[in-house]
């Protein structure tokens, strides 16, 4: 559920980072859930998010993290509408979460839609810090998720 | 068979995987249980909004360095948030909805079934939608690696099953009656019996991780888990319903357990989708 893409096929990427509790220990319990739209921007309606046909992109992908806390995705670059920011929506459990946490991941690119994004504008340097991706030098995306203490991730109500 | 064997693909590990290392008894999860509660209320009589689950609730102790200590930040959803992935009949087998027949034998334990309806908090069916199931056995056992509770294993049952949702938002499972099993939250530790439902709503906001009780069970209120939803009637919600009318003669136990979800989604202002 964690190859939202072949790995290694054309555009592909690994997403992938740390879950960490307060004391900064890493968290080898917890499920990730990313969702997103293609590179295009458009959101992924055709049937199959489950059981993939192996071209179909399907933009949902499940991962555990291991006993190191790291969860990993092969999957490809979000797109958004012309000069908005582009985001994976990330659902996050664990033991000790009795009910999930949601976040987003931006993309770190597009500076001017970063700046111009609702969300992010309303957020202390510190705490927007916690929602943007970096850039590996492989080309892909590293996003830590902290639960608790310093750095921690901002999550969602809606 | 000495080979490693890769820790990927193996379900959530259990509860008992973390033991709290201060191992209180249960008198005094009980009353931190109790002041949990009535704090809760004495901030809402003040004012407060509070989510229906507490994620800062001591008495379950893992949740203690894992809690966020912020209020999370109201957002308006967007784009992705408002559409939840999309699933249909052909993403799961007929035969994945029937967790007794995984097997080459039936697995040990009281046959039953449980069935209900996917619905959005407008009371709309929500169709085609991905439902996921794992439990325990009978004896209170998962089939997880690290779960080392010394109840046996059952090699007729696995434990994990799913369906998606017809289209009147019907769903139904075929399984056996999961057993009650210990944790190491606190001295003497029991969860009471559970089947864990995974579900998507119509939209991303309203993905659902939640668990099925079963009626009577006198370990409610033990239990810091279910207790760290605040409210009595949410937790009513929780207990999934006997229906004698969904017991089938000489066969299986009914039970039904509706699931409504709850959160804001785009469907109101789109056609409905064609099958």
């Amino acid at each position: 559920m964690n190859q939202i893409v072949h790995p290694h096929s054309p555009g592909s990427l690994v997403l992938g980072g740390t879950v960490t509790d307060g004391n900064g220990a890493a968290i080898p319990d917890a499920l990730i859930e990313i969702w997103q739209a293609d590179t295009d921007g458009t959101i992924p309606r055709a049937r199959g998010a489950c059981r993939r046909d192996g071209h179909t992109f399907t933009g949902f992908g499940r991962a555990f993290t291991t006993d190191e806390g790291r969860y990993e995705f092969w999957t490809r670059n979000p797109g958004a509408e012309p000069g908005k920011a582009p985001f994976f929506a990330f659902v996050v459990y664990a033991r000790g979460l009795p009910d999930k946490l949601h976040t987003r991941a931006y993309l770190p690119e597009d500076e001017a839609a970063l700046a111009a994004d609702p969300l992010l504008a309303g957020l202390a340097p510190e705490e927007r810090a916690t929602l943007i991706a970096s850039r590996t030098p492989e080309g892909g995306l590293h996003f830590d998720v902290r639960l608790q203490g310093e750095k921690e991730t901002v999550f969602f109500a809606y | 068979m000495t080979t490693q064997t890769s820790p990927t693909a193996v379900a959530p590990a259990p509860e008992s995987l973390l033991a709290a290392p201060d191992q209180a008894p249960q008198s005094d999860i009980t009353a931190e249980i109790v002041a949990a509660h009535a704090e809760a209320e004495r901030r809402i009589a003040a004012g407060e909004t509070l989510p229906a689950t507490l994620y800062d609730f001591p008495a379950y102790r893992s949740s203690i360095l894992r809690h966020p200590t912020k209020n999370p930040r109201l957002v308006d959803p967007e784009t992705i948030e408002l559409l939840s992935p999309a699933f249909g009949q052909r993403d799961v087998a007929a035969i994945e909805s029937d967790l007794t027949l995984q097997h080459m034998g039936e697995p040990i334990g009281e046959r039953m079934t449980v069935e209900g309806r996917l619905l959005d908090s407008w009371g709309r069916p929500l169709r085609n939608q991905l439902v996921e199931i794992w439990q325990a056995n009978s004896a209170g056992r998962y089939i997880h690696q690290r779960d080392q509770h010394p109840a046996p294993l059952d090699p007729n049952f696995t434990g994990a099953g799913r369906t998606v949702t017809d289209g009147q938002g019907h769903y139904r499972f075929t399984t056996i009656k999961p057993g009650p099993y210990p944790w190491r939250n606190h001295v003497n530790a029991w969860r009471p019996a559970h089947i864990h439902f995974s579900i998507f709503g119509s939209s991303f906001t309203q993905r659902i991780i939640t668990q099925m009780y079963f009626p009577g069970d006198p370990l409610f209120a033990l239990d810091p888990i279910y207790q760290s939803i605040r409210s009595q009637k949410d937790r009513d919600r929780l207990i999934g319903v006997y229906d004698h009318d969904l017991t089938s003669p000489e066969f299986s136990m009914g039970y039904r357990f509706d699931i409504v979800v709850d959160g804001p989604d785009a469907t109101w202002f789109e056609p409905e989708e064609e099958n």
